[in-house]
């Protein structure tokens, strides 16, 4: 779906109330004190504004989805089609949430957030669309290689996967054995997992950073790494 | 780096980290002051310990950078 002309007048009309309230921060650099005054207005001066936004949104989105789209296989119309409707969606956050906005940075470095954002969530989507992908297997043959262990010395590192698997299975609640096994086992993005657990992003981060922190803290107890950096080699 | 530093690395947490959100909340304030040279990690000790952590808000730490440097803003 594309933000039209249509869509751009909509937000302009459905944000009135947003919008004229919004102070404007005398600190403010004269390029984001002219944004707000300009979103605040009312008629022509704001529907330019918000079409002028939208084209910057665009072409930042356009830029965002091509600099990720090569990991991503997104390719062609379709990351044409994503690109379009992340600045959509950035539009209607930005205008949304104008009042939050407190000038500590550039207005534009704030609003290009947004569509950074939206970036993000909709590749995190767009992973699932494989329907190889699944959460169910467990490839624990997969994980030395993941860490750029050499095949040739699986002599002097079989031990310590046997560890982690081990830890794996005794340290971490049910929960942070799905996400660690997801992420580290099964290569799924973490925003990919936020979509599927219909959870959030700090959420599985903050699940993932207790996981990592117990297996460090088991190995260590067993001697598998040091308590200081590693310097094995 | 060998395999076990990589894995050490990984599993290693920085008690600093703030987290998605916070990182996310101020990610404008820091980009701004990372593309005008400033010392945005001195001033965000916790943001910069989480974008060096945490996959996604690193892509999108680079991304916004990338926008923002590529039009020319900073």
């Amino acid at each position: 779906m594309r933000l039209g002309q249509e869509q751009v007048s909509m937000v302009m009309v459905s944000s009135d109330q947003e919008l004229d309230e919004v102070p404007v921060n005398p600190q403010l650099d004269p390029d984001s004190a002219s944004w707000l005054q300009w979103l605040a207005d009312t008629g022509p001066r704001r529907e330019s504004a918000l079409a002028e936004l939208h084209a910057m949104l665009v072409r930042a989105a356009r830029r965002e989805v091509a600099r990720r789209g090569p990991h991503q296989q997104i390719t062609g119309p379709e990351l044409e089609d994503l690109a379009y409707q992340a600045a959509g969606d950035a539009l209607l956050a930005i205008t949304r949430k104008i009042g939050q906005f407190r000038g500590e940075s550039r207005f534009t470095t704030w609003a290009y957030k947004f569509v950074v954002f939206e970036v993000s969530a909709k590749i995190g989507r767009h992973f699932w669309r494989n329907p190889a992908r699944s959460l169910d297997a467990e490839d624990w043959d997969r994980l030395p290689d993941r860490f750029g262990f050499d095949p040739a010395r699986e002599s002097e590192w079989r031990d310590l996967f046997g560890a982690v698997r081990r830890a794996v299975q005794t340290e971490l609640t049910p929960r942070q054995r799905e996400i660690f096994v997801a992420i580290v086992l099964n290569d799924v993005p973490l925003d990919a997992l936020v979509v599927k657990l219909g959870s959030n992003r700090n959420a599985i981060y903050k699940m993932l950073f207790d996981a990592r922190r117990k297996l460090r803290a088991d190995l260590v107890a067993n001697g598998y790494l040091n308590d200081e950096e590693s310097r094995r080699s | 780096m060998n395999g076990w530093t990589s894995l050490d690395r990984f599993l290693r947490t920085d008690p600093r980290d703030v987290g998605c959100s916070e990182a996310v909340a101020l990610l404008h304030v820091y980009v701004d002051l990372v593309a005008a040279g400033a010392a945005a990690q001195e001033r965000y000790p916790g943001i910069a310990a989480h974008l060096r952590a945490c996959g996604p808000c690193g892509e999108d730490f680079e991304g916004l950078l990338a926008i923002v440097q590529g039009t020319g803003q900073s």
